[in-house]
């Protein structure tokens, strides 16, 4: 195999002929080399789905024996019309909303804590990095616990304060509020790390100038810092409302959806109507509509991906 | 693979800044923090107002996540979190093992031997692992039923293993950009075989990359919940999933119990998290984001 180039295009091929050599040819390799990924990801993920968005045209309950009948749009007509669906996704929306915005200040802050050299600052880091890293369902175990109406923590410091019992997962909206809390926690580090890394990449020498033309803080911060950070906080925006979206795990095991339906999420709905329910098709078809939703922010965040590439 | 970049810090800090940085990280950190120090407390002290944080450490809660204590006197009986742990190490070792060797292959032909659309490809790749768990668990379900998967090694590390996919393919591709290409093409010239610079110059570049990839994928298979609740069974149970069943339902939850579950579940994850710092941007962006 040594003298056969590979860069000489034109070059013999030494590869036997036939249909062999066709498999075999030098332009087929980058296909041979994905192929094992594809059939595993076809078969895993996309036949699944495909299997799933069929079943969504259907009438199917998972626990019948019962054969399939076929209902056309019938479940897209129904959920679109149904108002319980609305106030779920009016839920997973209020949730997004609140978390994002507040993981991109607090994340923010850290950064600009974090942007600068002290001591054991690698060691604070990890701190601050560390609850990123750990399990949805663990953190919501934390936080079940901290929440606990008589021997939470959080209750136990109020209770010095006031004799009245502190019930935060009581209400609908100091429920919301109470996941809102628990997400932005684990996930502000995240914001952290891009503004951190958009940090790095201003030029030091703008800050030089802006020292001589005696710029104010403000300004500094609106014409150098903010331009060079505003991608990189767009695609934290945007991963974070895509996977804020799906939350599942935290409310799942803080509040279960309720008080009522309150803090039920568009994924725990899902949840019930398939698992709960067996109302196997109706929750593939509210599956599709949030698949599609999802689809829609992940090609902008794509994009948003190549555009910062394209920058200077 | 040095790629500190990310992290570097723009300048010195004064004293005042140093004092609020590292009295935020603590309280930042506080509820990590809290937890281990519960699982080392006595019930009593678990449990006192104001909150105690100066105890006695006691180790009990380990031994009892193990071993739970006879009512009737005698050996204790085994809870099964040996068990538990045991599955969540292997499901998650094997599967990651399986998605690193088939994703590295498409990492590198995706990177040096693009097919036509490419792009699609890798699109599509990427949004199989962004879309919502619980979309794919629904069929997935069903179809693990009839094919007899539910609650066996087998299926959880198949879904697994696809669930790994997307992120090692795209993890180890960015490492490969990031290589020269120039020396790939110098071997060439030089008459080495595709194989010969696969092996000899593209792979031992990218192994500090593709460890830091292992490791990551680990841990996020190690956290994973709903695919685990879903399709494990009492012979197959991860420790999310065990961990959720402790507090589910039951009126008084033994805090230092589940603390020192919580601890042994999380610390291994705290100093992984340590050791991957300059790889942790592209990790978590699933390596869309390398600067």
């Amino acid at each position: 195999m040594t003298q056969a180039a590979k860069s000489f295009p034109d070059a013999p091929p030494r590869t036997p002929a036939g249909f062999l050599g066709w498999i075999m040819a030098p332009q087929r390799r980058g296909a041979w080399l994905v192929t094992p990924a594809l059939l595993t990801l076809f078969l895993v993920n996309i036949f699944p789905l495909m299997w799933s968005f069929g079943l969504s045209f259907f009438d199917y309950k998972a626990n019948r024996a019962k054969a399939p009948v076929f209902k056309g749009l019938d479940n897209y007509v129904a959920i679109l019309n149904d108002p319980e669906i609305w106030g779920r996704f009016q839920n997973t929306a209020l949730i997004v909303i609140g978390s994002v915005f507040l993981q991109l200040i607090v994340g923010f802050l850290l950064a600009l804590l974090f942007s600068r050299e002290f001591p054991l600052r690698r060691y604070l880091l990890m701190l601050v990095l560390s609850p990123m890293m750990l399990s949805l369902s663990a953190v919501g175990v934390f936080f079940k616990l901290f929440y606990d109406p008589t021997l939470g923590f959080i209750s136990r410091i109020i209770s010095m304060f006031t004799t009245e019992t502190f019930v935060i997962l009581s209400t609908p909206m100091s429920a919301i509020i109470a996941i809102v809390i628990c997400d932005a926690w684990m996930w502000s580090p995240f914001v952290m790390l891009l503004v951190l890394a958009g940090l790095v990449s201003v030029p030091k020498y703008l800050y030089e100038a802006a020292e001589i033309d005696r710029a104010t803080p403000w300004r500094r911060f609106t014409t150098i810092t903010f331009p060079y950070i505003k991608s990189l906080l767009l695609l934290a925006l945007l991963f974070r409302t895509i996977e804020t979206f799906k939350i599942f795990d935290v409310v799942y095991l803080l509040t279960e959806g309720g008080p009522g339906s309150s803090t039920e999420t568009i994924s725990v709905y899902v949840y019930r109507l398939a698992f709960q329910f067996f109302q196997t098709s109706k929750a593939s078809a509210l599956g599709y509509i949030l698949l599609f939703a999802v689809i829609v922010l992940t090609s902008l965040y794509l994009y948003a991906i190549q555009a910062r590439r394209a920058e200077p | 693979m040095s790629n500190s970049g990310a992290l570097r810090p723009i300048g010195q800090a004064g004293w005042g800044h140093t004092a609020l940085t590292t009295i935020v990280s603590l309280i930042y950190f506080f509820p990590v923090l809290f937890i281990i120090l519960t699982a080392f407390k006595t019930r009593q002290d678990a449990l006192a107002t104001p909150i105690k944080f100066i105890f006695t450490p006691t180790f009990d809660n380990f031994y009892a996540v193990f071993i739970r204590a006879s009512t009737q006197g005698g050996a204790g009986l085994d809870t099964g979190f040996g068990l538990f742990f045991f599955n969540s190490v292997f499901i998650a070792g094997f599967s990651v093992l399986l998605a690193l060797i088939i994703g590295t292959a498409a990492a590198y032909g995706f990177s040096r031997f693009p097919l036509k659309g490419n792009d699609t490809y890798l699109f599509i790749i990427l949004t199989t692992r962004m879309l919502p768990p619980i979309i794919a668990i629904i069929p997935i379900f069903v179809i693990f039923r009839i094919f007899g998967l539910s609650g066996s090694y087998t299926g959880i590390i198949a879904l697994y293993t696809a669930f790994n996919l997307p992120f090692s393919i795209w993890m180890v591709k960015s490492f490969f950009d990031d290589l020269d290409r120039d020396i790939e093409d110098a071997a060439r010239m030089d008459g080495s075989s595709e194989w010969g610079v696969f092996r000899k110059i593209a792979f031992p570049q990218v192994l500090a990359g593709m460890a830091a990839t292992f490791v990551f994928a680990i841990i996020l298979t190690w956290n994973e919940f709903l695919f685990a609740l879903m399709l494990t069974g009492t012979e197959t149970r991860t420790v999310p999933v065990a961990i959720a069943r402790t507090i589910g339902g039951q009126v008084g939850v033994d805090w230092g119990l589940l603390s020192a579950i919580e601890t042994l579940f999380i610390i291994p994850v705290v100093v992984v998290t340590f050791l991957l710092q300059n790889q942790l941007l592209r990790g978590v962006t699933f390596g869309t984001i390398r600067k």
